[in-house]
């Protein structure tokens, strides 16, 4: 869907050159620091922002056209509304926009958990309310892409899990869900693929297991010994001690299962082992740090 | 379809903002205070009342039609854009044309009822003061129509500011100046440039054109022709109507088009 686009501010390039596609029905997380040009990407998926070089091609239109905006539904970035307006006001006029029924304006209040608060101002809103106003308006019509900018940002864990609750039934109805978020532990479990941005540039794209095994970071094991018996483990196995009953090595994915039968091999004196594989936190540190030392 | 759901929606904005109370009870009160106030020397003169109401409240309107155009306007898209909702409402499918129509649409109401609520004060005050008879209702309507036209431009210049500038208190400084220069400035500008050109060339042919392409002034001369030379300066003449009503009536109709198509090739290249 996008190819090889540009974004120039002066001399600033904000995108520089990046390729992505999103599938129907498939949820890929952007991530990036801030300024990585996430938002700009986005921006220019909707035609608000114009291009400086490349192609955007949203299901066949031309972004920021008609056919493209009926098929895009978006949640900025800290979405504002009218202050004045009731919850259920403001969503009934963007539906009128997008041509779609009160009655699913309504369904999205109910769905998105703010019905008890629909004739109140948005501006008592809370945060966590006005984004999922917002995240009702990008869901009316039932978008064909819905992008999201920063969704869960200022919401509560609770909340949090209801917001990629209704992501996964969204692309479970063949939305292709472009998001981007700095809550990475949410992303491990519910996307599918991620792309990470940094300087402009598009430095990793592939789904989490995959972007793990080509980052080649070590998987930390966590060794509990039975009393006293941390130094004759460590060792053996070689790694840290840490305290009189705990060891704490590192091996590549690859070596992972020949590492822990050493481990059962030692039989009594392990009580436990706690396997960490590389975070999501530590990838993405990896991706836009490598980009950061060229 | 778009344009009247932008309508409505400003519409319900000016009501919940108080912008529909604020003009109606302006308007009101003033053309209320006007029409009593102008009545009580005319009684024994013998003219038409009404008339007198209207040269008083013609002479109100250039002031306040223009000021209450441009506070309903000026923050029209800077105001959007700085509060952020102007980058959502671009994201859905509806022209940027439509948006500045629908704005447009509802403003123009409010301001038309404000108005039609002030003259209609007008007339049932004169009514109930001197009764139905001998009064022609003709120049109210002219007031009221020329009235909307004098608003209508000074929405467009409002749009265009609001488009121009990112910031809603640049562009309420701006509409500020604009409303001093074309109600206030302008004219003492050409009453300057008269008294020193003391009935020369630029008073017989180029005074009454530039009188008259200021929407204020044409708005003025079409309602007040006979006063309003008078009131510029004497011994002129009818140098200021020598523009002609078509003259007049251009420049209150070009000015909204040209202003509104003005902020619409603005708006256009707005990056929100």
């Amino acid at each position: 869907m996008i190819e090889n686009v540009v974004k120039k501010y002066g001399n600033l390039e904000a995108v520089a050159g990046v390729s992505l596609r999103v599938e129907a029905g498939e949820r890929l997380a952007l991530l990036g620091h801030n300024g990585a040009g996430k938002t700009t990407l986005m921006r220019m998926v909707l035609g608000l922002t114009p291009l400086s070089s490349g192609t955007i091609n949203v299901l066949g239109d031309k972004p920021g056209s008609r056919n493209a905006r009926d098929a895009i539904g978006f949640l900025p970035e800290s979405v504002a509304f009218h202050g004045a307006l009731t919850g259920r006001e403001q969503l009934r006029h963007f539906a009128r926009l997008k041509s779609v029924p009160a009655q699913a304006a309504e369904d999205l209040l109910e769905r998105v958990g703010l019905s008890y608060a629909a004739d109140r101002k948005i501006g008592t809103y809370s945060k966590g309310m006005r984004q999922r106003i917002g995240l009702a308006q990008a869901l009316l019509g039932k978008p064909k892409l819905a992008l999201l900018d920063e969704p869960t940002s200022g919401l509560d864990p609770i909340s949090r899990h209801e917001f990629y609750d209704i992501v996964d039934d969204l692309a479970a109805g063949g939305t292709a869900v472009l998001l981007s978020s700095h809550a990475l532990t949410d992303l491990e479990t519910r996307t599918d693929r991620i792309a990470i941005m940094s300087k402009g540039l598009l430095v990793a794209n592939d789904s989490l297991g995959a972007l793990r095994h080509a980052a080649r970071l070590p998987i930390r094991l966590d060794v509990t010994t039975s009393v006293d018996a941390a130094d004759r483990v460590s060792a053996h196995l070689g790694g840290t001690r840490m305290n009189g009953q705990s060891v704490y090595l590192t091996c590549q994915p690859d070596e992972k299962l020949g590492k822990l039968q050493e481990i059962m091999a030692l039989g009594n004196d392990i009580s436990d082992v706690d396997i960490t594989p590389a975070s999501l936190e530590e990838l993405y540190r990896h991706y836009s740090g490598q980009q950061g030392d060229l | 379809m778009s344009i009247l759901t932008i309508a409505r929606l400003e519409l319900l904005l000016a009501r919940r903002n108080m912008w529909v109370a604020t003009s109606v009870v302006l308007m009101g009160l003033f053309t209320t205070v006007l029409t009593l106030a102008g009545g009580a020397p005319t009684g024994t003169l013998g003219v038409d009342p009404l008339i007198v109401a209207i040269t008083s409240i013609t002479t109100l309107s250039v002031y306040l039609v223009p000021l209450i155009g441009l506070l309903l306007s000026f923050d029209a898209i800077s105001g959007e854009a700085e509060r952020g909702t102007l980058a959502l409402s671009l994201t859905y499918p509806l022209s940027r044309g439509g948006i500045l129509l629908g704005k447009f649409a509802a403003h123009i109401c409010v301001l038309g009822f404000a108005i039609a609520v002030g003259l209609g004060l007008t007339a049932g005050l004169t009514i109930w003061q001197y009764g139905m008879a001998d009064l022609s209702f003709a120049p109210l309507f002219k007031l009221f129509a020329t009235s909307l036209a004098l608003g209508s431009a000074f929405l467009g210049m409002g749009y265009l500011v609001s488009a121009m500038v990112r910031q809603t208190g640049v562009a309420s400084g701006i509409v500020i100046v604009i409303w001093l220069v074309c109600v206030v400035l302008y004219d003492l500008g050409l009453l300057g440039a008269l008294v020193a050109d003391d009935g020369g060339y630029f008073t017989k042919t180029v005074f009454p054109w530039l009188l008259v392409a200021n929407p204020a002034d044409a708005f003025r001369l079409i309602n007040m022709p006979d006063v309003s030379v008078s009131v510029l300066t004497s011994g002129l003449g009818t140098a200021g109507g020598a523009s002609g009503t078509i003259a007049q009536l251009a420049s209150l109709l070009l000015w909204p088009v040209a202003a509104l198509f003005a902020a619409w090739m603005v708006f256009r290249r707005v990056e929100p």
